[in-house]
């Protein structure tokens, strides 16, 4: 099967012999990283509209004792689905945007290992969250809590389908990640240009790294546990049907083994993030950059065994609850070694307070604030106080907002040009630092308080003259601001795009990475000849010798490149409609068409029809890509 | 850069034909760091199991319920079809194509024998046991934990069937050797996991 379309010598891409899809189908076909990073973002922001939106419903809610703006089923479908919907759907996507749009320039690579994955896994996380949305549309959101604590979650008390959509949504989005996680990991261990070791990975290439590898041992425990709800719910199983034999308690164990560590693939890739901005801005290099890998590495650790901190209040006995106080607290030390880097970082540099380092500064004084109350919940004794009370929710809102969330912003608006060859207004940039970072205090400072004063989490109303009522209206302004910051944020993304490309290789000047040698955005086949790296900070290497750019690894030549398919998007909507088919299997309907394909598995069948039979389209027609000739790379 | 062109490697395959290409390089690795996904996966479905396997809700229990013979045979199945997976792989790996399509063939059958007996017992179980899914929380321990590696050998035969479709009309060459290496790794991870099913679940459930 040698292919004619290889000996072919033409300058045009058309000729040979492999279909460019143009519009919408080159989105939907496309194995690109570059793409597939826009395609991350742009659902990823979607869902964190969508999350913010529900985010201001609740705090419009709680603006006032006795309200009754929205109901208290209403109120927890919010609650539930605001959690599940930032942490799976808006800000995990986002990370996975600015992994691939960044990780393999860093490295030198021409793409992922596996980009036909990487398109499998966005279009899953995508169906798998549109599925869990549709709830909305389909008979009531899942109304359990974030965490779908059993037995509440169970048939017997959530009678509706919204958990369902829980279960089955988070199952199919969770599949994307895995599939990406495995993704990166084997990315970064091959993939990397000559010269490139291990410890001369750019930060946000090791987090990434690391990131990756929690990913690959946490999700497959909420994919059990979420498999074991479903049969519960679905097929009467007993797993956690007390009345069965069954164990409640057992779902919060297989929760938070995977929960824990996934508060650290949220954070780490921010922590990578941060380290990329604060270098470039304080013009220096990372300050202790090997203690920050193997920080990275010791906080993948730990995060493996401190679940149990979740659950000082269920009853696990003193032993258990000291055990994994102490090695909650032990998280401590590699986190403060980072912050101390960052600060050692800026130190006698000559910064510049660009937006996307106003963000990184903003980052680690918030994220500290975060990190000392996680220290104060981690002793087990106090947590009896703290714990289910709004200290909680303040504490993961610092963490995950203050940190995260920051660095998505620093590392939004520094790689932005890099993904789409325009920088995004400074000035705007600043009103969306300011009005974002003031209201996120505002919000999120008070709850402390209000924590402490005895407020529950999770309750739709509460009485007046509990001093309640001051500090949520503070709250409630808070987060009007931190909507308007989003607001500037999309501002400048509007007007950003409506002006020509004027981004150069290297914006900011001071790029120390390999991503800023190459044309902002980047063509389709990255790097031209692969680089040669020669040290840590390879681009800012070259600067200091005086060199133009990279030395190349190796003469121009006919580069290989992956084809476009849409067999990605048919897979993921295959199991999209499989998912849908099997959570109304047992429904009754008024159509009794609907009922005989819903209820005789058909429509479940059907779409494991179209996903298998993708895959096996897949696997037997070889996918033997196509090249670009070294005339067109010269451009001729 | 890597040239990755599905042509036979002229004057035979090279040694070990799967690691030949950048490709089938990654595939390796990558399935490996699937296989430890898996390991999790199957960690955790084992843990859900020993956490419930005492609580039978007046149903039968494990001691009643299985027949060591059976899953013995089952296991000897499946011990040795993980062998002639080996003996497939040593002749991919000496360029016999035919010599492997046999040993895959072998292969695919013990497992399905294997499959057979696993379905007997749980129609078995469920006719004249009353022992279903829902019958108590061992039960949907017992059915998810041992179904869902049941379900792996399904999986396991239909694609190794359809790599010995694929030999037949595309030959060995650097693209079919790397899905055939991956296969048997999958094929001894789920014979691996049924080591420890029988162990956990059968031989502990006979004593304990």
């Amino acid at each position: 099967m040698a292919q004619a379309a290889h000996t072919l010598k033409s300058p045009k891409p058309a000729a040979h012999g492999v279909k460019r899809y143009t519009g919408l189908m080159d989105w939907i076909t496309t194995v690109d990283h570059k793409k597939i990073a826009i395609l991350y973002l742009w659902a990823g922001g979607f869902f964190f509209g969508i999350g913010g939106i529900e985010a201001l419903l609740i705090r419009w809610q709680l603006i006032k004792p006795m309200n009754d703006f929205v109901d208290a089923q209403t109120f927890n479908e919010l609650i539930t689905m605001h959690g599940t919907t930032m942490i799976f759907l808006g800000v995990m996507p986002i990370i996975f945007a600015l992994m691939n749009a960044v990780i393999p320039l860093q490295i030198g690579a021409r793409d992922v290992a596996f980009p036909f994955l990487n398109a499998l896994g966005f279009w899953t996380f995508l169906f798998g969250g549109l599925l869990l949305n549709l709830s909305w549309l389909m008979g009531g959101a899942p109304d359990a809590g974030w965490t779908s604590y059993t037995p509440l979650s169970g048939a017997a008390y959530s009678g509706t389908h919204g958990v369902d959509f829980y279960t089955i949504g988070l199952q199919i989005a969770g599949l994307g990640t895995l599939i990406g996680g495995i993704n990166f990991l084997a990315t970064i261990i091959t993939m990397r240009a000559p010269g490139m070791s291990f410890m001369r990975l750019p930060m946000f290439a090791w987090t990434t790294f690391i990131t990756s590898a929690i990913i690959l041992f946490a999700f497959p425990a909420i994919t059990v546990g979420l498999v074991l709800l479903t049969f519960d719910r679905i097929l009467g199983a007993n797993f956690f049907v007390p009345g069965g034999g069954g164990s409640p308690v057992l779902w919060q164990h297989i929760f938070w083994i995977f929960g824990h560590p996934e508060v650290y693939i949220l954070i780490l890739p921010a922590f990578g993030m941060i380290s990329e901005v604060i270098p470039t801005f304080a013009r220096k290099r990372l300050f202790g950059y090997s203690s920050m890998v193997f920080a990275t590495i010791l906080i993948a650790f730990l995060g493996f065994m401190v679940w149990a901190h979740h659950m000082f209040t269920t009853g696990l006995g003193p032993v258990a609850n000291a055990l994994f106080a102490v090695s909650t607290m032990l998280i401590a030390v590699p986190t403060g070694i980072k912050i101390f880097n960052w600060l050692f970082t800026l130190w006698g540099g000559s910064v510049r307070f660009t937006t996307p380092n106003l963000f990184a500064s903003g980052f680690i004084p918030t994220f500290t604030m975060g990190g000392v109350t996680g220290v104060m919940l981690a002793s087990a004794p106090a947590d009896f106080q703290f714990h289910d009370t709004y200290f909680v929710v303040a504490h993961f809102h610092y963490v995950i907002v203050g940190g995260l969330v920051l660095g998505l912003f620093a590392g939004l608006h520094y790689w932005w040009p890099k993904m789409f060859g325009r920088m995004l207004s400074e000035t705007l940039g600043k009103w969306t630092f300011w009005t974002f970072i003031i209201g996120f205090h505002l919000t999120f400072f008070v709850q402390h308080f209000l924590g402490l004063m005895g407020m529950q989490r999770r309750v739709f109303t509460y009485l007046p003259n509990q001093h309640f009522d001051t500090l949520n209206l503070v709250s409630t302004i808070g987060a009007g601001l931190m909507g308007l910051g989003m607001l500037f944020f999309l501002a400048n993304v509007w007007i950003t795009s409506r002006r020509p490309p004027d981004a150069g290789s290297d914006p900011w000047e001071d790029g120390r990475t390999l991503e800023w040698s190459i044309p902002s955005p980047p063509p389709e086949y990255n790097f031209k000849q692969t680089p040669l790296v020669r040290g840590l900070d390879a681009l800012w290497k070259e600067k200091a010798a005086g060199n133009k750019g990279m030395m190349p690894a190796e003469p121009i030549g006919r580069i290989h490149m992956p084809s476009a398919t849409p067999l990605p998007f048919l897979m993921s909507a295959g199991i999209f409609i499989a998912g849908l088919g099997f959570m109304f299997s047992r429904d009754d309907f008024a159509s009794r068409l609907v009922g005989f394909l819903f209820n005789n598995y058909i429509v479940t069948g059907l779409g494991l029809l179209i996903a298998f039979g993708a895959m096996l389209m897949r696997s037997l027609y070889d996918d033997h890509g196509w090249h670009i000739e070294p005339e067109e790379l010269e451009g001729r | 850069m890597t040239t990755t062109h599905a042509e036979p490697v002229h004057g035979g395959l090279p040694h070990e034909p799967e690691k030949a290409t950048a490709e089938g390089r990654n595939k390796v690795l990558a399935f490996w760091l699937f296989l430890g996904g898996e390991a999790v996966l199957f960690g955790t479905l084992f843990a859900t199991f020993l956490a419930l396997r005492g609580q039978t809700n007046e149903g039968p229990s494990a001691n009643e319920l299985f027949h060591l013979p059976l899953v013995a045979a089952a296991t000897f199945l499946l011990l040795v079809s993980s062998l002639t997976s080996v003996f497939a792989i040593q002749a991919m790996h000496r360029n016999r194509p035919k010599l492997l399509r046999n040993w895959l063939l072998v292969t695919v059958a013990l497992g399905a024998c294997f499959l057979g007996l696993e379905i007997y017992e749980f129609s078995e179980y469920v006719r004249h046991e009353e022992f279903g899914m829902t019958t108590s929380a061992f039960s949907s321990a017992f059915y998810t934990l041992v179904g869902f590696h049941g379900a792996h050998v399904a999986f396991g035969i239909v694609w190794i069937s359809l790599l010995i479709g694929q030999l037949a009309y595309k030959g060995l060459t650097v693209v079919t050797a790397p899905k055939i290496y991956v296969s048997a790794m999958y094929w001894h991870f789920i014979d691996v996991v049924w080591v420890f099913i029988f162990t956990v679940v059968y031989l502990l459930g006979k004593v304990g």
